[in-house]
């Protein structure tokens, strides 16, 4: 019984990492543009199936991973670029609007996936092998490390550049007044350029990560995208701290409720869960910004 | 200062119902001929098929549009009281026994109960938290239809009896064309009459400021709830009509995806316009269709279509057409 | 306490340490114009958020006419008589100018379901003479220019007046005016003063916040200075002026470029 229970945690937790570092890209996006970017589960897809084609053209996975998630980054460029600045020429774009093109958006990515692919389930070699590991009574495998690991990494690199570098300073600055932030000289277009970047390369880093385990396929960023979009609605979104946070939760108590209750309700468990926080904080664990000044 | 008054008076109710929009009358009689009138163009059955889903789309959207863009709040899980019509109509009356002219409004009353319960807690979230909890609640629907297959028949779905009314089997395109068509026209004249009353503004003013319409003695939540009640219940009138037509009901109608869409449709059609409800409704239901000629590439084109169309249409299409209009 | 429109006793409201409004009492009596000033961060709109329901107090009792409306939510406060325009705008900018009016008749009017449905001659009349209180409301402020106007179309001094004529809809017994002259050049800020003025000799009754020191003195029959949320002085215009606590609190904070003593 124990062990079954750190089973179910293991596995929770390397879900919740690919979770969290989708909502860290929906709140680096809604920081910059207050819009949800419903392509965002697209930038996992990408980067997972990017990197099962870069494989199977005989690159060595080090270098496979790198470019599916460098394409992936260069992906959520061009979405910016064309799809939404376009809109966002005429001052300021009704965030509704923004959402229905990102939706558009989605729909024309997996559309081509499905063309550029195919529509079948393709797996990608583990990084260090899947030999399983035997830690603290659970039997791990080798790549839940990679992406914990690496999912802890990206954090931790992202807080560095949100908080000490300059660059960072700027988007966070422009999030809180734009219109400062634009006379003080930041280019708001450029702020939101790289929230588009840094969001792709989060997904698609999450694509990569857990394409060994999960596997992956051309439609596989619709529900990672909707689990992405409620963990950073539970951490709270806009908080980076909230949205790591929200997506460890909502893989674990998916992870638990898979084990302890029923495999087919999990979703329905993790969901209620989610509910039952917003009743009672709207704002999320971490706690939303935003009140109506009258 | 009276003669001046009622001078005024005549100019602004001459001018119309809001700002020069013309009245609804006019409109409402337009709506009608061209109903009976759209059926001489059908060369076939396929034609019938179509525009009935186009008019049953219509009236979820149309009841959406009033949640969305009049009141201003969304819900991305809509699809849920459209497929919960449908299947309670049909569980109603395959597992109960029920005849269909009973099972079908049961349904739809149920919905309105259901919209109701489930109402009261969740319109007290706001914004992006309120999408989260409506989404939320039509997963869960969804996953419940898929794994409850005693009573839903599982991930196929079940088989729906026809509609019976006085012992006749009201079955074939045209006739269910008629059917659909009077209830769109039904949809059409009640949410019109309700935004034009005071029921109307005051919905508008929630979506306005909700702060203000609070000082003016809008019981803002009383009326979130009632909106949502009836955008439930034209869901799942459409919903059980078109389980009824169809003769078949998948989970799949519950899914997350198919909320998107209707919110898609609402607006892409244009927020805060009936028209703009039906117009959105009508072409991205016809769009798939005509893009099935292009087999593989339909996902991407429709996506492409959508991403333009909102772009230069950025409030949706009736509204930024009317506002062309009105420029000239 | 008896007689008087608003009556406010012992009103408290903390914000996590901060406390925004500390033991404040005081009375308007019916048909008067009654002001409110003070030093940016006295609690102002703190205080009128607490006296339409945006806010609970922490302690203290609210009536208006005679009505318990302490802790009442929103909606409940215009039931009980209260109108209330805004320091930053909340018009309904998805609405025209006219309906903006109609919508301020929403206690008024019969607002049922079903008769709005089913839009019964009854209920089409109902519209008709809706529209028809709103325009004149329109005329009364001014804004007889704007009654074919979209709210979004309107200047910024026309709908601060527009406002006001929406909160005239609900016939309130109270009036409170937000910085009704915020923003605001000379001519309009006289305008608004003398529809302030003519509203007050109507026998309606006005709570007004201000900064406007001279719509202030011109327009009220009392005024309340407040500051850091405390009662500091209260009286006619001309006491007030004269106040030397008064002087110091407004002077001093101009002056003093150290924040105030904790």
């Amino acid at each position: 019984m124990g062990a079954n229970w750190m089973q179910f945690v293991a596995g929770g937790l390397t879900a919740g990492a690919v979770y969290a570092l989708v909502a860290l890209g929906f709140s680096i996006v809604y920081h910059a543009s207050r819009a949800i970017n419903f392509a965002q589960g697209e930038f996992v897809m990408i980067g997972g199936m990017g990197a099962v084609s870069l494989v199977a053209l005989g690159l060595p996975l080090w270098a496979a991973v790198p470019l599916a998630v460098a394409g992936a980054m260069l992906v959520g460029l061009l979405v910016q670029r064309l799809a939404l600045e376009p809109a966002q020429a005429g001052g300021q774009a009704d965030v509704v609007t923004l959402i229905i093109i990102t939706i558009g958006v989605a729909l024309f990515l997996r559309g081509l996936a499905q063309l550029v692919w195919d529509k079948g389930i393709h797996s990608l070699p583990a990084f260090t092998g899947s030999e399983p590991m035997h830690l603290g009574g659970a039997t791990v495998m080798p790549q839940s490390l990679w992406v914990l690991g690496g999912s802890a990494v990206a954090v931790l690199a992202l807080g560095w550049f949100f908080g000490r570098t300059l660059l960072g300073k700027a988007m966070r600055a422009t999030a809180i007044n734009p219109l400062a932030a634009r006379l003080m000289g930041i280019s708001t277009r450029g702020v939101m350029r790289l929230s588009f970047v840094l969001a792709a390369a989060l997904g698609a880093l999450g694509g990569v990560l857990t394409a060994p385990i999960t596997l992956t396929s051309y439609d596989v960023g619709v529900m990672l995208g909707l689990k992405g979009f409620a963990a950073a609605i539970l951490g709270g979104l806009g908080s980076f701290g909230g949205a790591v946070a929200g997506g460890l939760l909502l893989g674990l108590i998916e992870g638990l409720g898979a084990g302890f209750v029923s495999s087919a309700y999990k979703d329905v468990i993790a969901f209620v869960v989610i509910l039952a926080v917003l009743f009672f904080l709207p704002g999320g664990l971490v706690g939303a910004r935003g009140s109506e000044r009258v | 200062m009276p003669a001046a008054a009622s001078v005024s008076d005549r100019r602004a109710t001459a001018a119309g119902e809001r700002g020069g929009v013309p009245a609804r009358a006019p409109q409402l009689a337009l709506l009608a001929a061209v109903l009976a009138l759209l059926p001489l163009g059908f060369a076939n059955n396929y034609f019938y098929e179509v525009a009935i889903l186009v008019a049953l789309n219509a009236i979820v959207c149309i009841g959406l549009n009033l949640l969305i863009g009049y009141a201003g709040q969304i819900s991305l899980g809509h699809a849920a009281f459209y497929a919960l019509g449908g299947y309670g109509s049909a569980i109603a009356a395959t597992r109960w026994g029920w005849p269909v002219w009973l099972s079908l409004p049961a349904a739809v009353v149920a919905m309105g109960l259901l919209a109701w319960a489930v109402g009261r807690p969740t319109l007290r979230l706001k914004g992006h938290t309120l999408a989260m909890a409506t989404l939320g609640l039509g997963v869960i629907v969804s996953i419940v239809l898929v794994n409850e297959d005693r009573l839903t028949g599982g991930p196929d779905g079940m088989t729906v009896p026809p509609l019976v009314v006085a012992g006749r089997a009201l079955q074939g395109e045209p006739t269910w064309y008629a059917i659909v068509a009077v209830v769109l026209w039904l949809a059409v004249w009640l949410a019109g009459n309700l935004i034009d009353s005071p029921v109307g503004r005051a919905l508008r003013a929630l979506h306005g400021s909700e702060v203000a319409a609070q000082t003016l003695g809008v019981d803002s939540a009383r009326w979130k709830l009632r909106i949502f009640v009836i955008s439930a219940v034209f869901a799942a009138t459409a919903g059980a009509l078109t389980a009824h037509y169809a003769g078949f009901i998948t989970p799949a109608k519950a899914s997350f995806l198919h909320s998107v869409e209707l919110v898609i449709m609402v607006v892409f059609g244009g927020m805060a316009s009936i028209w703009g409800a039906v117009v959105g409704a009508a072409v991205l239901t016809l769009l798939p269709q005509l893009l099935t000629v292009l087999k593989d590439y339909e996902m991407m084109v429709f996506g492409a279509v959508l991403v333009a169309t909102m772009v230069f249409f950025p409030r949706g299409i009736v509204p930024t057409l009317a506002r062309l209009v009105a420029k000239d | 306490m008896a007689g008087s429109m608003l009556s406010v006793a012992g009103l408290s409201k903390r914000f996590g340490g901060l406390k925004a409004i500390d033991n404040l009492s005081f009375e308007v009596a019916p048909g008067t114009v009654h002001a409110i000033i003070g030093p940016n961060g006295a609690g102002k709109t703190t205080l009128l958020n607490l006296l339409t329901g945006i806010y609970r107090p922490d302690q203290g009792r609210i009536m208006l006419a005679g009505h318990d409306v302490t802790g009442q939510p929103t909606h409940r406060w215009a039931a009980a008589g209260l109108g209330r325009t805004f320091q930053n705008l909340q018009i309904f900018f998805n609405m025209s100018a006219l309906e903006n009016v109609m919508a301020g008749r929403h206690l008024r009017e019969r607002c049922e379901l079903l008769p709005s449905l089913l839009r019964t001659p009854s209920q089409a009349r109902a519209e008709a003479a809706c529209r028809a209180q709103a325009a004149a409301l329109m005329q009364r402020v001014g804004l007889g220019a704007y009654l074919g106007a979209r709210a979004d179309s309107m200047p910024y001094g026309a709908l601060k007046r527009l406002e006001i004529a929406r909160a005239l809809a609900l016939e309130p017994q109270v009036l409170l005016l937000d910085e009704p002259a915020a923003g605001l050049n000379h001519t309009e800020a006289r305008e608004i003063d003398a529809l302030i003025r003519e509203l007050a000799h109507g026998g309606m009754t006005v709570v007004l916040v201000e900064h406007n020191m001279r719509l202030v003195m011109e327009v009220s029959d009392r005024v309340l200075v407040l500051d850091r949320g405390a009662r500091l002085a209260e009286g006619t215009p001309a006491e007030v002026a004269r106040d030397e606590r008064v002087i110091e609190a407004y002077l001093g904070a101009a002056e003093s470029a150290e924040p105030a003593d904790a």
